[in-house]
């Protein structure tokens, strides 16, 4: 029949991504859902520079003699890798693109206290993304992401001022955004919204904001105070002038430690939230999980000196750092304990968020114990500057942020986007990330253990094996990592209309639909339940 | 910020308390107290801050919220600086040689 | 209330808040956190000049004795003087005063002007007596010539921290002065009523912020070890 019938378009209903058109509507403005996916843009396109680095390095590392570089290149791309993926990356990832687009959801506000500082935050990531870009192009820097002085203060002829621009630019849109979470979680939860029914996502915010709002200012000024000596040729920490390293090395880690919290806390807050709905069940001991958010937040700025151990801090410190170190891992433990108790006796699904938490909480407690290794000074002593440490902070961040990140993309995409993915392609995606990241850092530990140095552009040749296996894993890894690229971006065209709440989950968020109204709610919603009420009748005890 | 007008008296004589304070700090900086000189300045300084924080800028009838806040930015800093301090004032304590040597002769019998 | 005060209060009522109490709320706790960034901020700073001068305390003194005290104690007092006149213009606007806002904004302003016009005068004598660590280092005698062997470097080391700090104050300062500049001119449109009048209560916060840290900048590099 050459007569078709034509079917109706059906117009999608307003809602935030259709309200305006235009890229001044995107760029000037001033709703958190827009900004949220501006950040979205911007953090995948300094991940995929991070990771090009990491890419170049793992090639580099494949022959012990170096394959790629020569050692002044390698020094500046793992110096880059380490900038570009902990201050344009990580930091970021969860608040600025989740945090912004939920938070307001979950207290049941209309959008955050700020909104204008909030775009600002957004800018103000542009310029330092923009400064550093600059540095790496206009030839680099190689003091490794630590700055540590007085090489890069004084000896370094690269572009350090340049990226401490940058770096100390992007500290303030950190700072931004957790003042904005801060004076939202307190002052415009919704009526009946008290503290212990909010979502740990949440606390998770709340506590990842203290940190951002104490911490930052001190590597703001630890930066300008590096900047300023490499640029006018003086400064504190030249030891000509009777300065300390060490004092680099303090004021830089009271914020840089800190800062792993302020990455690892919001991947904790996701999970909290993926466990619950895909086990139907409340998170197993609701309050302590929350207070652990916050003792996380707070004792990890008292145990900085554990970087410290080898570089000629007194060991009285260092007695003291080490104790504490081990303290602040104990509400981390609990909260690793917390989720588990909450699987046993729930009604588990596999959906790929589930996939992406289940893989974070082992991942990250063999992040975790091995950094109890690192906080005992005997063996910090031999494990200190090499591969073992690379692999411990990679479990952590890669194998629990970015999982964390990654798993919180795909729970709330369709609120999002409005769209379902496919799962299968999703479920795949995580498992070879999974097994992609095993393969790259494993060996890492064991290398480290061994021996190898790390931020060496060379290495003996017995160690090669090892070395071909992690690079062989990093690709697998970024095969992953480009999957869910592809299928995130075909379902904004072709993927299933979401409904409101398509995982049937608990929380304000899902109550408005998807994708959500520039408003968020036709009217604000009075709260009248705790936090997870999945399964009444079979809670465990709280 | 629904505050209670404060009395135009009120500031004046806090900024009165405030210049005595600073031409007391001078001068006790002309008098030899060896290391109370710097006990004093610090705390005329702190007085100093409290006259401001209290009266200026109000906190005498702010909400309890506010001053955690403000409580809890000053004593991150002075965790910054007592963790700090304590590296360097104990490096060096290094035990004495003496008390690590399993070869040292017992002096108990 | 009248109704055109009723409709300046919905006009200053951001989309996001339900009730100009509750942006209030958000808006003086916004502030504070800043204050909070602000310490740390210039904390950093306080907490490396305080392992510097226990480290080289004589070096420390030596500079410090170099510094003019009167002119210290002088623009002590003209700064502290500037937040009582911060203090007045919120009260003013307080009490729907216009008038009292708007000179009470101008003293401060003109108080801030004449600590940074000394505040400049000090830097040019640094110049003067080529005390300025990477652009014009050249002690001459004085104090600085009695120090021990290693003494010279280490006041080179307090001198940075003077420039430093006192100059991240005086940029905060003219920043605080730009936005009493911006204030001033609101005011005198009218836009602040006894019912809104945030923006002159922010503004103010921040500036009593600056005065506090001149009040600990003071005593710190002027008044070190004592002149006797």
């Amino acid at each position: 029949m050459s007569t078709a019938t034509l079917e109706p378009r059906v117009r999608a209903p307003r809602n935030y991504l259709n309200a305006d058109y235009g890229w001044k509507s995107w760029l000037f403005t001033l709703d958190h859902k827009r900004i949220a996916l501006l950040y979205l843009v911007s953090i995948s396109f300094f991940f995929i520079i991070g990771g090009s680095f990491a890419v170049l390095m793992r090639i580099h590392l494949v022959e012990p003699g170096g394959a790629l570089v020569q050692p002044e290149t390698y020094n500046k791309l793992f110096t880059l890798h380490g900038i570009v993926m902990i201050f344009f990356f990580l930091i970021p990832s969860i608040p600025a693109v989740l945090g912004n687009f939920l938070v307001p959801l979950m207290v049941g506000a209309r959008d955050l206290a700020f909104p204008r500082l909030n775009l600002l935050s957004w800018y103000i990531y542009i310029v330092g993304g923009l400064f550093t870009l600059y540095s790496a192009i206009a030839g680099g820097v190689d003091t490794g992401w630590t700055f540590y002085t007085p090489y890069s203060s004084t000896y370094s002829n690269t572009q350090v001022t340049a990226v401490a621009i940058g770096v100390f630019i992007t500290g303030f849109s950190s700072i931004l955004t957790g003042l904005n979470f801060i004076v939202t979680i307190h002052k415009m939860r919704a009526p009946g919204l008290t503290w212990f029914r909010m979502p740990l996502f949440l606390w998770a915010m709340y506590a990842t904001s203290i940190i951002m709002v104490l911490g930052t200012p001190v590597l703001a000024i630890t930066i300008f105070l590096l900047a300023l000596e490499h640029l006018f040729h003086v400064g504190i920490f030249s030891p000509a002038l009777g300065g300390d390293p060490l004092l680099f090395q303090h004021l830089f880690w009271f914020y840089s430690h800190p800062a792993v919290y302020i990455m690892i806390l919001p991947a904790m807050g996701v999970v909290s939230e993926i466990i619950a709905c895909f086990a139907r069940k409340r998170i197993f001991g609701y309050k302590i999980v929350a207070f652990s958010s916050v003792a996380i937040a707070v004792l990890g700025f008292l145990v900085w000196g554990h970087h410290m151990f080898v570089t000629g801090q007194s060991v009285y410190a260092g007695l003291i750092f080490s104790l504490l170190s081990f303290l602040v891992a104990i509400p981390s433990a609990i909260k690793v304990f917390n989720w588990t108790s909450t699987l046993y006796k729930g009604s588990i699904s596999y959906e790929a968020p589930m996939l992406y938490a289940m893989g974070f909480i082992g991942l990250f407690t063999m992040g975790g114990l091995t950094g109890l290794f690192l906080a005992s000074l005997a063996t910090d002593v031999h494990l200190n500057g090499t591969y073992f440490i690379v692999a411990h902070f990679h479990y952590i961040m890669v194998g629990g942020a970015v999982m964390g990140y990654l798993g919180g993309i795909h729970f709330w995409w369709p609120k999002i986007s409005g769209r379902k993915y496919p799962n299968g392609w999703a479920a795949l995606a995580a498992a070879i990330i999974f097994i992609g990241f095993n393969l790259t850092f494993f060996p890492q530990f064991i290398l480290g253990y061994l021996g190898m140095p790390r931020r060496y552009a060379f290495y003996p040749a017995e160690f090669q094996v090892l070395n071909v296996m992690s690079s062989a894993g990093a690709t697998v890894l970024g095969v992953g990592y480009l999957i869910p690229l592809v299928y995130l971006i075909w379902s904004m065209r072709y993927g299933p209309i979401a409904e409101p709440n398509p995982w049937g989950a608990t929380g304000l968020e899902w109550k408005t639909p998807s994708p959500p109204p520039t408003e968020n709610f036709a009217e604000i919603p009075v709260v009248t339940e705790e936090a997870y009420a999945y399964a009444p009748e079979e809670a465990a005890g709280d | 910020m629904s505050q209670p007008i404060v009395p135009q008296k009120t500031y004046i004589m806090v900024f009165l308390g405030l210049i005595g304070l600073t031409i007391l700090t001078t001068g006790v900086a002309f008098i030899d107290l060896g290391p109370l000189n710097t006990v004093a300045a610090l705390a005329i300084a702190f007085t100093k801050m409290l006259l401001v924080i209290l009266f200026f800028m109000g906190v005498r009838h702010s909400s309890g919220l506010v001053r955690i806040i403000l409580v809890a930015g000053f004593f991150w800093l002075a965790l910054l600086i007592a963790f700090t301090t304590a590296d360097y004032r104990t490096r060096s304590w290094t035990p004495a040689p003496d008390s690590w040597s399993s070869t040292a002769p017992p002096t108990h019998p | 209330m009248t109704d055109a005060e009723a409709q300046a209060q919905h006009a200053g009522l951001a989309h996001q808040f339900e009730d100009l109490e509750q942006q209030q709320d958000a808006d003086a706790l916004g502030i504070w956190i800043f204050l909070v960034t602000e310490i740390m901020f210039f904390g950093g700073l306080f907490a490396a000049y305080a392992i510097y001068r226990w480290l080289y305390f004589a070096a420390f003194q030596g500079g410090s004795h170099i510094l003019d005290i009167r002119l210290g104690a002088a623009n002590t007092i003209v700064l502290l003087a500037s937040s009582l006149t911060m203090a007045l213009s919120v009260r003013s606007a307080q009490t729907g005063n216009r008038r009292a806002l708007v000179l009470f904004l101008i003293a401060t302003m003109i108080l801030g002007g004449i600590f940074l016009g000394v505040k400049a005068y000090e830097y040019n004598q640094k110049f003067v007596e080529h005390v300025v660590p990477g652009l014009d280092w050249a002690p001459e005698g004085q104090t600085l010539g009695r120090l021990a062997p290693g003494g010279l470097e280490h006041a080179q080391i307090y001198f940075f921290f003077y420039f430093a700090m006192t100059g991240l104050h005086a940029l905060h300062m003219i920043i605080g002065m730009a936005l009493l500049l911006w204030l001033a001119l609101r005011a005198r449109k009218g836009s602040f009523t006894p019912h809104y009048f945030a923006p002159v209560e922010v503004v103010g916060l921040y500036w009593h912020f600056v005065d506090i840290v001149w009040i600990f900048l003071f005593p710190l590099l002027y008044l070190i070890g004592g002149r006797y």
